[in-house]
């Protein structure tokens, strides 16, 4: 019944006409060419893309879909009942849940009374939510259910200013106690009511939209914050709208697109991907009908446009490898062959390189056996953009989704930026860069190597933390991103490690201990690296090996070992090892500012880094600081020309006992390169 | 358009019998298999509306009084009235069509077949077309089918288990094959429930949330609960009553306060906690 008043509400009014004068008495006709806030977009969608899609969900089995008009129905009923439990201008607005449609409706209708919504992690823990709440000082919170209004209600005593939690899913929320407590379909019903009783109640909300400025604050955005407590970002509307339009004609996005909201509502790339770019370009955003469904759900709604952190892209090569490995002979053989194949022309032909006509069609072959049906299954066959960011993403990974022809690019963003500071334009896709500074991005780095931005995006400040955002942002613009990065040759971005990370070697090249390592880790045999050589003479490496990797490389070749450590230094071992680290030389040599850190010398370690021995974080971080003082004496033979060096280490065992392990460490010259990739002088061994 | 239908729920059939009002009545019920006495002279009832447990002891009778109330097994003495009407002897296929519906200690479901098929096979008792039109798949039988569908969707929203819509049975977890199997039973629409130790071999969190599906059924859908479960925390917790049974023989009946102080039950059942 609702429903269909709604349907009546936003068809009929709007199909006989009524409301065409409004929009000249509002003066909306005026900036209909380019809105200023996200409501004055939906006004518009609402006429420019009548009857076209703007926001699907799974529910009960079934893809519900509502139009823009619709979309602008259900905005408006919630907005006005809204008002009915005082909402007003300046008030912020908690979001806390899933995608869901009706918590993004929450965003516009919020924003159209001019609001500020404030989206909260969903998974956070009370105490990180009652921080966030408290702090944002918000009044209301709209959440998805029971789970979350237990939440909030178990935190409300240290958020003074919360004064009514709105829910959208009622399940065993009954009997709670409804003096503070509100359905998000009764607020919306009130709104439809006010609407039909309350004449004018629509030209006032219109004349609400219309208040609203690009200068005002749009949402606020917590950073989730690795060291000390998050911090409320602030976006302006035209940071937003900017942004959105930017990278809308960056990828050539309009109305035509799909794609699939999984992503946290509290996280800003998800408000601009399912939201800003939504709302300007005009396309649908679907939301899964549950978080376990996103992998079945993307198949059905097969996005143009999708985004994924790099665990996600690795999770679903697994799920593709694991169910590879229980089909039978044939498709396993068709599915090698052609991956082969696709290693081998895929990136060019993607890339819009010259490839042999045979191997064109042998590809084209693979894409109606192989690639094609593998698509499919991962719903990404419609896909036309693609993006990963948020780490380093491994080059092997990315080729293979690349070689299928799916076109995924990588960008470097943060909350401060509105998302882009760089992206890979199509065509000039790299697995080790960044990208290009994206449209009215400009970029710097400074003497120490670290990135600095100016933009439209660029954020008003953090919430009530004047000396934060004065240490981030300067007085002209400049924001501080806290990486290191350089430019290549091809002026693509390249991020090296966290600024405050990386030093200088005595000849003051900079040296950059993540990214060597990095670099190091990606051979599947290198389990974890260890570099040196801030305020050195050059740069030396501890290695790991992978024991599994390696282990089963010496399975094959019948080398016998009996521990891990026999294993580490094995002589075929260290060679293996050795070619590894002239290969990460050379590599290092083809770029101008890393060529000076060369690995010059390694070890092998004699035992695996551990976090019961403190080596490693528990998130199997390397703990730098703590394995220098640890193997101090190790270090030293590295820089004092020794070739090898006998040490004793104190290991804990899992039981808790300790013992000592007593090794002769063999300490390796590396290859070293001169730029552009020939050697200079052959290693001693 | 935008039909989304805003959770209109499944809910217990009116069978014209008012909250709090007798459901069903054990009288004076005796089984025995051969010499082995397994139910000696039980009489309780159960209320529309309420959660009602029974418990007992290893090789106490409490299976055995789930099947006799589902007619799998006809008691030599005594009889059951449910609805008001008394009974005997009944093959359970016209237990369910009296709307009692139950689940099995050990899962007994379509192992075979998909989560959504094995739902829609607890619908077949409400289905009017024979296997003939359902073969022919079209016309009515696929309206019905259509009809039937959206129930057993609702269903699949209610239990959360949207992700295993189309996975076959056998390959789920038990916990998710357990909430499959309280699925069917519900997709019968029953008056009465019958759950035989719905929480068996579930850790902490399953049981936390099959005790939430369970009072939701109860709460939201009116339907009447008897219960069989071993996990005495959970049952003192859900129930509004108990009945606690001992070699077959009715030792205490009340709501869990009073059975948690009864001597015969702490004897029997509870042991005494450590001091």
């Amino acid at each position: 019944m609702n429903n269909a008043g709604l349907r009546s509400r936003a068809g009929g009014g709007e199909a006989s006409g009524a409301t065409s004068p409004r929009w000249e008495e509002t003066g909306l006709a005026r900036s209909r060419a380019s809105p200023d806030t996200f409501p004055k977009y939906l006004l518009l969608n609402a006429e420019r893309f009548r009857g076209r899609p703007a926001m699907r969900h799974k529910d009960y089995g079934i893809w519900q879909s509502w139009t823009w008009e619709e979309q602008l129905a259900e905005v408006r009923a919630f907005a006005l009942g809204l008002q009915t439990i005082g909402l007003q201008r300046g008030d912020r607005v908690a979001i806390i849940g899933a995608n869901r449609p009706r918590l993004y409706w929450t965003f516009a209708a919020v924003q159209s009374l001019g609001g500020v919504p404030v989206p909260v992690y969903a998974d956070a823990v009370a105490d990180e939510m009652a921080y966030v709440l408290a702090h944002a000082e918000v009044k209301f919170a709209v959440v998805e259910d029971q789970e979350q209004v237990d939440k909030v209600l178990s935190v409300s005593g240290e958020v003074p200013s919360l004064a009514e939690i709105v829910y959208d899913e009622p399940r065993g929320l009954r009997d709670y106690d409804h003096s503070h407590l509100h359905a998000y379909t009764g607020l919306r019903d009130a709104g439809l009511k006010r609407l039909a009783e309350e004449p004018g109640a629509d030209e006032a909300w219109h004349a609400e939209i219309e208040k609203g400025k690009g200068s005002d604050l749009a949402i606020m955005l917590y950073t989730s914050g690795t060291t000390g407590r998050p911090k409320g970002v602030m976006l302006s509307n035209d940071n937003l709208v900017r942004s959105a339009l930017n990278g809308n004609a960056f990828d050539s996005l309009d109305e035509n697109e799909s794609t699939i909201a999984y992503l946290p509502l509290a996280w800003v790339g998800d408000h601009l991907f399912s939201y800003a770019q939504s709302y300007t370009a005009g396309f649908c955003v679907a939301c899964p009908e549950s978080a376990d469904t996103v992998n079945e759900d993307r198949r059905e709604i097969a996005p143009t446009y999708f985004f994924a952190p790099p665990r996600i892209f690795e999770a679903m090569l697994t799920m593709i490898m694991v169910r590879m490995d229980d089909a039978g002979r044939l498709k396993r053989a068709m599915f090698d062959y052609f991956l082969a194949h696709a290693r081998k022309v895929g990136e060019p032909i993607l890339q819009g390189e010259r490839v042999g006509f045979l191997d064109r069609l042998k590809y084209a072959l693979g894409d109606i056996l192989v690639y094609g049906p593998l698509k499919n299954r991962l719903g990404l066959s419609r896909l036309r953009v693609g993006y990963t960011a948020g780490e380093a993403i491994g080059p092997e990974l990315f080729s293979f989704y690349r070689s299928l022809g799916l076109n995924l690019k990588q960008l470097y963003g943060q909350t401060e930026a509105t998302v882009y500071v760089t992206a890979q334009p199509d065509g000039k896709i790299r697995a080790d860069t960044v990208g290009l500074p994206s449209p009215e991005v400009e970029i710097r780095i400074a003497d120490n190597g670290e990135v600095l931005y100016r933009s439209p995006g660029v954020f008003i400040g953090y919430y009530k933390d004047e000396e934060a955002t004065r240490r981030t942002k300067t007085a002209d613009g400049w924001v501080h991103t806290g990486d290191a990065g350089f430019f290549d040759a091809d002026g693509q971005l390249k991020i090296i490690d966290r600024a405050k990370d990386v030093g200088r070697l005595r000849s003051g090249a900079v040296f950059a201990p993540k990214y060597i390592e990095n670099a190091l880790k990606f051979f599947p045999d290198i389990k974890e690296a260890v570099a040196f050589g801030d305020g050195r003479d050059f740069c030396a490496v501890f290695i790991n090996i992978d024991l599994q990797s390696v282990g089963n490389w010496a399975e094959r070749n019948n080398v016998a070992y009996a521990s891990y450590q026999e294993l580490a230094q094995h002589p075929r071992v260290r060679e293996i090892i050795s070619g590894h680290v002239a290969e990460t030389n050379r590599r290092l040599s083809r770029e101008p500012m890393m060529a000076a850190s060369q690995i010059r010398r390694f070890l092998i370690l004699h035992k695996e880094l551990d976090a019961d021995d403190g080596e490693l974080t528990r998130t199997q971080k390397v703990r730098r600081g703590f394995i220098a003082e640890r193997y101090g004496e190790l270090i030293e033979a590295l820089y004092d020309g020794s070739t090898e060096k006998y040490v004793e280490t104190e290991v804990t065992y899992e039981d808790g006992r300790k013992g000592r392990l007593a090794a002769t460490v063999r300490i390796v010259d590396a290859e070293v390169y001169e730029m552009p990739g020939e050697p200079v002088r052959e290693a001693a061994e | 358009m935008n039909p989304r239908p805003d959770h209109a729920q499944l809910t217990a059939p009116d069978d014209g019998i008012a909250k709090g009002e007798v459901l069903l009545e054990v009288r004076n019920v005796s089984l025995s298999f051969g010499g082995v006495k397994a139910l000696t002279d039980v009489s309780f009832d159960i209320r529309k509306g309420e959660i009602r447990a029974i418990i007992g002891p290893n090789g106490a009778g409490k299976t055995s009084m789930l099947n006799v109330i589902n007619g799998f097994y006809t008691p030599q003495q005594g009889m059951i009235v449910f609805r008001g009407k008394e009974r005997r002897s009944m093959k359970p296929h016209e237990a369910v069509g009296q709307g009692i519906a139950r689940t099995f200690q050990n899962v007994a479901l379509f192992k075979g077949m998909s989560t959504l098929d094995n739902i829609m096979a607890g619908r077949s008792v409400h289905m009017k077309r024979g296997i003939g039109w359902q073969m022919l798949w079209h016309g009515p039988a696929l309206a019905e089918e259509i009809e039937h569908r959206e129930k057993v969707e609702e269903i699949i929203d209610f239990l959360e288990i949207e992700h295993i819509r189309r996975i076959p049975v056998g390959k789920l977890p038990y916990g998710l094959q357990k909430r499959v199997e309280l699925g069917r039973a519900l997709a019968m629409e029953p008056s009465l429930l019958l759950l035989d130790e719905p929480m068996a071999g579930m850790n902490l969190e399953e049981k936390e949330d099959m005790s939430r599906f369970i009072i939701d059924v109860n709460q939201q859908r009116g339907t009447t609960i008897a219960l069989i479960e071993h996990d005495i925390g959970v049952v003192m917790d859900l129930s509004d009553r108990i009945v606690v049974l001992d070699y077959g023989k009715k030792i205490a009946d009340g709501t869990p306060e009073e059975v948690k102080s009864d001597q015969a039950v702490i004897d029997a059942y509870l042991g005494v906690p450590h001091e």
